[in-house]
């Protein structure tokens, strides 16, 4: 392990290794990156690789539309395959969705975003197989879309690492030494690395890693469980999703569908183990709305953790009180979709002093005033 | 000849040799990168056989291998069985 760095990235997930792409594409490649576990195991590599666009705060929106036309040119960029689909994002609206839905459409209308309300009939030429009886509409967007998670970390990383940035798997950081606000070094199970400035991209981990320069981050891990069923041939274009029910599901390029659903009554924990209680939930919300779905078998269950702020809003930016600590956590269940557009950001904040995006209103210091959050969190 | 280790998801000893190459040695980061393991078996089939050819390049027992995660259910079942239960 290199015994001094530039900047040191602690989080081998999409906004660890994107970040450290971004770094070097901008010529700062003497950058360390630390993971605990294998590249793409925490939020990461568990998610369902959505990439929506439809959002509810100006912030989240802009964000996602952004990374959205960064996407759009990766598989180029990193030499691979991220199976990268614009199906859109079918958002079922059931009758009293109606207003808010329609208010969003509009909001996100003026922002420059091409989504639409449309009719339950609508809804069903995008996807024959929906069963529309329970629903009163829909939202769409077709430049929303999925990628494939592995592929786009495993991308960033390897391009990272052929421009220099070292990358240090099964690493554990045990502290960070700071002097008066300043970052001297990061330490781990395997060596010291002095550096003066921090990425903190530990995902739901991220609250230990700021507590140990004695920031507090309001963040809170939660569980979401997710499933994937046996490959069948193409017969679903969009993310299909709901915030009533809190259900997600799209079908992969390999075939499979993959899917989850929100629990109201899951209790902030980092329990990663999978539950009966889940699987019937899961089965039961989507059959009603694709009953042809009854006769697929499950393969796997598992479950990932959101790392949630107080407005459903990612953390991003220097901190108050310990010099060059830059925070890019706190994205409550949205990492993958932003973490083009987010890493660039960082890089920005980096290496020219000043992020080419206004991010103001995304640093930790918000938490101060009174919140304005995002509405539309699901799965 | 082409040695077939997993068959759902149609990997040859080639690919899991190449992922070797690439610092890929936990049976975990093989199965992320080339799938290996996420078919309907399972990974019943092809585990067995991939450990051996990490334990082979990578001068560890067998036993020394770690094991990729195991996921339930413990074989496919059907949504409509677990849509129909009450809680």
């Amino acid at each position: 392990m290199r015994e001094k760095a530039e900047a040191v990235i602690i989080g081998g997930g999409v906004t660890g290794c994107g970040t450290a792409y971004s770094l070097a594409k901008k010529g700062l490649t003497d950058v360390v990156v630390l993971e605990r576990g294998g590249l793409c195991t925490g939020a990461s590599g568990r998610c369902g690789g959505g990439i929506r666009q439809q959002f509810t705060t100006e912030a989240n929106i802009a964000l996602a539309m952004e990374s959205v036309r960064l996407f759009e040119q990766l598989s180029e960029e990193l030499d691979t395959d991220i199976e990268y689909e614009q199906g859109g994002y079918l958002i079922i609206a059931y009758e009293d969705d109606v207003d808010q839905f329609r208010k969003n459409v509009r909001l996100q209308n003026s922002l420059g975003l091409h989504s639409r309300f449309i009719t339950p009939a609508e809804a069903q030429e995008i996807v024959p197989l929906l069963n529309t009886d329970p629903i009163a509409g829909a939202t769409f967007c077709q430049t929303d879309g999925h990628a494939n998670p592995f592929r786009v970390v495993h991308g960033y990383a390897r391009k990272a690492q052929e421009m220099g940035v070292e990358i240090n798997k099964f690493t554990n950081v045990t502290d960070i030494v700071a002097v008066d606000g300043h970052i001297q070094a990061v330490r781990t199970d395997k060596g010291t690395v002095k550096t003066d400035t921090v990425v903190n991209a530990a995902g739901a981990h991220s609250r230990d890693i700021a507590a140990m320069v004695g920031v507090d981050l309001p963040n809170k891990p939660y569980r979401h469980e997710i499933l994937v069923t046996e490959p069948l041939e193409h017969v679903l274009d969009p993310m299909v999703i709901s915030f009533k029910t809190g259900i997600y599901f799209s079908q992969q390029k390999h075939g499979s569908i993959i899917g989850g659903i929100g629990d109201p009554e899951e209790p902030s924990s980092y329990n990663l183990s999978g539950s009966l209680r889940f699987l019937k939930r899961m089965a039961r919300t989507m059959v009603e709305l694709v009953p042809a779905f009854g006769h697929l078998n499950v393969l796997r269950q598992w479950a990932g953790l959101y790392d949630v702020t107080p407005d459903a809003q990612p953390i991003l930016g220097w901190t108050e009180g310990v010099d060059r600590f830059c925070q890019a956590n706190g994205y409550s269940g949205h990492g993958f979709m932003v973490a083009p557009k987010v890493t660039e950001l960082v890089a920005e904040l980096i290496v020219d002093g000043k992020p080419s995006m206004p991010i103001d209103d995304l640093t930790l210091s918000r938490f101060e005033g009174e919140i304005t959050g995002e509405a539309y969190v699901v799965g | 000849m082409t040695e077939m280790v997993c068959r759902c998801e149609d990997i040859t000893k080639e690919d899991i040799l190449k992922a070797i190459d690439q610092g890929y040695t936990t049976l975990d980061e093989i199965k992320h990168v080339l799938r290996c393991g996420m078919g309907p078996c399972q990974g019943r089939t092809c585990i067995p056989l991939i450990t051996r050819v990490v334990a082979r390049e990578t001068g560890k027992s067998a036993a020394e291998v770690s094991r990729p995660t195991t996921r339930p259910p413990l074989q496919p079942l059907s949504l409509s069985l677990f849509a129909g239960d009450e809680e």
